[in-house]
């Protein structure tokens, strides 16, 4: 498992702490991740994160991760520009339940930088649009300055055939979008409890509010997936410092069923 | 053929938030309700101002802010159709917590305050359904205001 080095062949800044790296193989690239799979990023000299993929390289278009720097690594990466190097290990962990997903509706939850590993899958989802039903994809954050991928949000919201939702805690006068939790969102789309299928990441009590809210409503918890995050070193299963009770999240997840984790979301010292 | 012009009581039984109220409250409460429409950017009510109305939201949305010295007011809620503005008509000393704007053209039916305390004082079932519908609302801002307060989407420092 030894990192393969790759290069930045562009960087875009996405909010004030957060950029978005295109990255390229300098020879072998990693395997095609999929959406909801994270690759480890290889600061040299510093260190190695964990990073959700956020754009599937193919098709002409990069690797891409987006990042925010809250510490000594992705500072790092962050500071990185284009030319600069970084090593990139593998895709690793488990994926968004596109396949299942085929024929039902699909709503997506994002909080923060958790649109990131779900814009892969919004992807697909708007590629393969005549396999899935209702779509609709709910965006909450902090301010409106901190909202992610916005040019795309507004280009996604132009289209006739997905429903796209966006609130932030508080705002300016300047903000004419909506301003509450993510979750006042939910009930202007319509839910069939007997086919949908939820993905949700975001901060961990933003998915509990969110999942409980779709419980309400009558969803499975089957049929809602989380990404969930913990301290992940070697994303293989061995060193433990990622365990959520008896799962590895970076082996058994990050994404799971909220039947397989929602009780250990809610132990307190996990 | 002619649309029907639909009456206070027709839309207010459309509005959820009087879902399953006997017509005969519905009647009693269309009887203290008038249509309003509000421009984009138009103030409903400002801080301080006596909250002798409330409005159920049939389209448009309104947004809800609070004067900030020294900075631009903050908007801290929005709110939209299918929603209604405004407890403080319920509750003493009557008198609005926040500014509320227009955010776009708004059309909503205004229900008296003052009408509808004596409507519910003069009868308690009434005014018992009523307080469980807006102790609903109070409820779920409640809660979305804790969950605001957590700070959730804050950066933490990690590696």
């Amino acid at each position: 498992m030894t990192p393969l080095p790759y290069r930045v062949t562009a960087k875009r800044r996405e909010t004030p702490d957060t950029w978005t790296l295109d990255l390229e193989p300098v020879s072998e690239p990693i395997a095609t991740p999929r959406p909801g799979q994270f690759t480890m990023l290889y600061a040299f000299g510093r260190g190695e994160i964990p990073i959700s993929v956020s754009g599937l390289p193919g098709d002409g278009a990069p690797l891409r991760h987006t990042i925010r720097a809250v510490g000594n690594v992705s500072e790092a990466l962050c500071d990185l520009a284009p030319g600069d190097g970084l090593g990139v290990r593998g895709p690793f962990g488990t994926c968004w339940g596109l396949d299942g997903a085929e024929g039902r509706d699909v709503v997506i939850m994002a909080g923060g930088i958790g649109l990131a590993p779900l814009r892969p899958a919004i992807e697909h989802v708007l590629v393969h649009r005549d396999s899935y039903g209702r779509f609709a994809v709910l965006v909450g954050c902090r301010t409106p300055g901190d909202l992610l991928y916005a040019g795309q949000l507004e280009s996604w919201r132009g289209r006739f055939d997905v429903e796209v939702e966006v609130t932030v805690d508080s705002a300016d006068p300047g903000w004419h979008g909506d301003v509450g939790v993510v979750t006042s969102l939910l009930p202007r789309i319509p839910v069939d409890p007997d086919n949908i299928a939820v993905m949700m990441c975001g901060p961990e009590v933003m998915m509990r509010f969110g999942a409980r809210a779709m419980v309400e409503r009558g969803v499975a918890e089957v049929d809602i997936e989380v990404s969930t995050e913990r301290n992940m070193k070697c994303a293989i299963g061995h060193c433990g410092h990622c365990q959520l009770g008896p799962k590895f999240i970076c082996a058994d997840g990050p994404v799971f069923p909220l039947s397989q984790v929602g009780p250990l979301l809610a132990v307190r010292s996990l | 053929m002619v649309a029907r012009r639909r009456s206070i009581g027709d839309l207010l039984a459309g509005h959820p938030f009087f879902a399953d109220l006997p017509d005969r409250d519905l009647e009693l409460i269309a009887g203290c309700g008038r249509n309003e429409v509000f421009r984009p950017g138009q103030l409903l009510f400002r801080e301080g101002d006596p909250a002798d109305w409330f409005y159920v939201i049939r389209r448009g949305r309104i947004a809800l802010g609070i004067g900030v010295p020294g900075r631009e007011d903050l908007i801290i809620d929005t709110l939209g159709p299918g929603e209604v503005l405004g407890w403080s008509w319920l509750f003493p000393p009557h008198v609005w917590t926040m500014d509320a704007r227009a955010l776009d053209t708004v059309h909503a039916i205004a229900l008296d305050g003052v009408c509808l305390r004596g409507k519910c004082d003069e009868d308690p079932v009434l005014g018992y359904s009523l307080a469980r519908r807006f102790a609903g609302i109070l409820s779920d801002r409640l809660a979305a205001t804790r969950l605001r307060l957590l700070d959730v989407y804050r950066a933490q420092s990690r590696g």
